[in-house]
């Protein structure tokens, strides 16, 4: 008998269906993989099979976990078999963990909670449990507070957490999205382990095919709370049965058009820049002591090409663009546009900055919620000494909307009435309007589903072609940046440590820290028969 | 969410229609005393003092005669003037304060303008309204302004606070990256979305102000007679609480039921504005 077995699954809430017919199985010892853009019911699933529901809802059908019936469970029974028999690792693990308490105590409240031990006998087996995640005793003594470790280590004590009991399904919710590359492929080494050390099941939730490609047994595809295809991985990535799986891998993978002629004439050039952040003092009278974030950077972007930047967390690329788009001046070295300087005399340079634009990364958050899209759009006017009005500044606002495949009409409509990728597009035409010449795309495909995100590229392609534009494409995910850059840079503690030709890079990396980085990066299957 | 949308919500929440409804009585009893009371509140009719509600007064007289209903009424007008003046104080020198603090954090500015705001916080509210009375003399408009100073640090912080926050969202750097400067930022971007809270808080410092406007007057440094005000006529009653206990009720139940249904808007409010809350429903 499976370990978990869904049947039928529907789930309603407030009369919405959420869940339609869902039925999935985990045997012990076996990763299934739960694959499925943002809507697509995967986590529900999840909270479903924990019983941990959000008000009104109403789930039918079955939910089997080791013989129990959970559907059918009152509260203090799932409570027993929370964290006991299911495991569960979230995405975020900044917020996972209480700040105010020692991972210790942490990790030995689970088996408190559950097991009639003494608090010694706890900490002792928090100590195994910290210990089977690889965090050390010499490192990571219990007495560590989260604020002390890094993202990974604190995505770890949240596996020692789910573990401390041995449940036997351990529910993985997007444990590795919102870490970096190397420590995306160290985690998922990690739990891999774990299940085959434990013969635990464990259920994969992730939206990145390549993640669970050689991670899973088993692969669910999931789209608008149904399962639409469902089988052992290899025959799921060698068949393909339902079109969704086909186009989602082929998104996964997508490579835009781009006219890839080499191009000389410099339009960025950046000489030695130095940024050095003042830290703050830990004594009175303690001399000003500094943390150098960007360290003798030195590069050039040609009219017209696309350049990226690759680093992880912490690398500097954020203050790098900041210092490039005249927000913050720098402490030594030059970055001129055009042979213009960013900043001149401290004050930034009105002339460099009306050419260049910026994408952010959060669909939500990059845009004022009380404005409606047009002024929204039209932001960037305040940059011309003579911006159009009435008439001509509707047909700016129009026409920059319809270069990104949006209606003039929507410019009347507020930001929360437009999905994720139509964000990316209005924040798209938002950099279009004053037609700059340089655009830097911080992270601006990073937040979208792949299918989104694979339209997202097309249209930077063409717009590149269209406007002649350049971009300077700054992202942690290589397989986003090989598709849509001629050139790219590696950055590492503030330095950049490689640089070369897209593809040269990507094939033969020179510097230890880029083949780490292209090493730990997952990769999708090459596409078998069908 | 749209403008039906958001009434229906404010119309489920029964905080915020219970507290609306209190608020609104009031405030339609001061407006009407301009036009009418049943009865002339600066004339005296000794031979009917201390009277119990009756068919004539419906909540009795004082003890020179005067028809407390009416002057309930006209020291509603007193108490709201008082406490919105005061209020409007607040918000129009703190909230450019709070503003400009969080603007530039970490300046010199930002350092005076929060120490300067400890410093005032660091006094006891109503001894130094005693004070700055007690030397430009007793009147509601020293009350005011008395009440106003202690109610800008109060605006100062809260707007600084919830505008850190706003600085690191993205659209405040699209619109650095636009050109703006700090102030043109806070007024177009941080003031909007800390409406929000502030109007919350608004209602709260209005009943905190009617609650100080009494206290004042209660001690004699507030509204000064003939102009009725409650907390004047709360210490003119005290005297007589035993023979003539309605001369106290009615005017301590008028500041007690409108600083009530202010507290009850407020909370009501901030439920409606906050949609993690209004998610639950009430």
């Amino acid at each position: 008998m499976s370990l978990l077995e869904i049947e039928g699954l529907d789930l309603d809430i407030h009369g919405e269906a959420i869940l339609k017919d869902v039925s999935l199985a985990v045997q012990p010892g076996q990763i299934v993989g739960v694959i499925g853009e943002s809507g697509s019911g995967k986590s529900m699933t999840a909270f479903s099979v924990m019983q941990l529901l959000p008000d009104g809802a109403v789930c039918r059908g079955r939910v089997t976990l080791g013989g129990h019936e959970m559907l059918a469970l009152p509260e203090p029974s799932l409570c027993r078999l929370r964290g006991n028999e299911v495991g569960m690792v979230f995405q975020e693990p900044m917020t996972a963990l209480n700040p105010i308490q020692p991972i210790g105590a942490q990790v030995a409240e689970t088996v408190l909670i559950h097991e009639d031990v003494s608090r010694a006998e706890a900490m002792a087996r928090a100590r195994k449990a910290l210990e089977r995640c690889e965090l050390p005793e010499a490192k990571f003594p219990l007495s560590r507070y989260p604020h002390e470790l890094s993202g990974g280590q604190r995505q770890r004590v949240v596996i020692a957490m789910a573990i401390a009991l041995r449940p036997k399904l351990l529910i993985a919710d997007e444990p590795t999205t919102a870490l970096d590359v190397t420590t995306q492929a160290q985690i998922l080494r990690l739990l891999r382990r774990l299940v085959d050390e434990d013969g635990m099941g464990c259920m994969l939730i992730t939206h990145d095919l390549a993640v669970v490609a050689d991670m899973a047994h088993e692969i669910v595809i999931m789209r608008q709370g149904e399962v639409v295809e469902a089988g052992p991985t290899g025959r799921v990535f060698d068949e393909m049965r339902h079109p969704y799986t086909r186009a989602l891998f082929e998104a996964s993978g997508h490579q835009p058009e781009r006219d890839e002629t080499p191009r000389d004439v410099p339009l960025l050039q950046v000489r030695d820049v130095v940024r050095d952040y003042a830290l703050p003092r830990t004594r009175l009278f303690a001399p000003q002591e500094h943390f150098r974030a960007v360290n003798g950077v030195s590069f050039e972007i040609a009219k017209g090409e696309s350049l990226g930047l690759v680093g992880e967390s912490g690398c500097g690329k954020s203050t790098l663009t900041r210092a490039i788009l005249g927000l913050e001046e720098v402490q030594s070295g030059e970055i001129l546009l055009d042979g213009e300087p960013v900043f001149t005399g401290h004050r930034p340079n009105r002339d460099v900055r009306r050419r260049m634009q910026v994408v952010f990364q959060d669909p939500f958050g990059s845009f004022n919620p009380r404005w409606k899209v047009g002024p929204l759009v039209a932001e960037p006017f305040h940059l011309l000494d003579d911006p159009p009005n009435g008439a001509d500044r509707d047909r700016a606002i129009a026409e920059a909307l319809e270069s990104v495949g949006l209606a003039p009409e929507d410019r009347l409509k507020y930001i929360h009435e437009f999905s994720g990728g139509q964000r990316q597009r209005i924040a798209i035409a938002r950099a279009l309007i004053i037609k700059p010449e340089l655009i830097i795309l911080d992270e601006a495909v990073s937040a979208l589903d792949v299918s989104i995100r694979a339209q997202i590229l097309d249209l930077l392609a063409d717009l590149s072609a269209r406007f002649g534009l350049t971009y300077l494409f700054i992202s942690h995910d290589l397989s986003v940046v090989r598709t849509i850059t001629d050139r790219v840079m590696v950055m590492q503690a503030g330095e950049i440590v490689e640089e070369g030709p897209t593809a040269l890079v990507f094939d033969a990396p020179q510097h230890d820290y880029t083949k780490t980085l292209i090493a730990a990066a997952p990769v999708l299957p090459e596409r078998g028969a069908a | 969410m749209t403008e039906t949308g958001f009434l229906r919500a404010a119309l489920r929440s029964r905080s915020l229609v219970l507290g609306a409804v209190l608020t609104a009585v009031f405030v339609l009893a001061a407006v009407v005393s301009f036009l009418w009371v049943p009865h002339d509140v600066a004339m005296l009719d000794i031979p009917n003092r201390m009277k119990g509600p009756d068919g004539m007064h419906p909540l009795g007289t004082d003890h020179f005669g005067r028809d407390i209903l009416s002057m309930v009424m006209v020291g509603a007008r007193t108490s709201i003037a008082v406490a919105v003046v005061a209020v409007g104080i607040g918000m129009v020198l703190g909230v450019p304060l709070g503003l400009a603090a969080a603007a530039r954090k970490g300046s010199l500015l930002d350092e005076v303008i929060m120490r300067g705001n400890d410093l005032v916080f660091a006094f006891p509210s109503l001894l130094i309204a005693i004070m700055i009375t007690a030397v430009f003399g007793a009147s509601a408009l020293n009350a005011i302004i008395a009440i106003g100073i202690f109610n800008i640090p109060v605006f100062a912080r809260l707007t600084r606070g919830a505008a850190l926050s706003l600085w690191t969202r993205d659209y405040v750097m699209a619109a650095r990256v636009a050109g703006k400067g700090a102030a043109r930022i806070s007024f177009e971007h941080i003031l909007p979305n800390v409406t929000n809270l502030l109007i919350v808080q608004g209602t709260i410092q209005f009943s905190l102000g009617i609650l100080a406007e009494a206290a004042l007057s209660y001690v004699g440094l507030g509204a000064q007679p003939p102009l009725p005000s409650w907390g004047r006529m709360l210490a003119d009653s005290q005297t007589m609480i035993s023979i003539a206990p309605h001369m106290a009720i009615f005017p301590g139940l008028a500041i007690l039921l409108t600083v009530l249904g202010l507290n009850l808007m407020g909370d009501g409010l901030r439920d409606l504005f906050d949609p993690k809350i209004r998610r639950v429903g009430r």
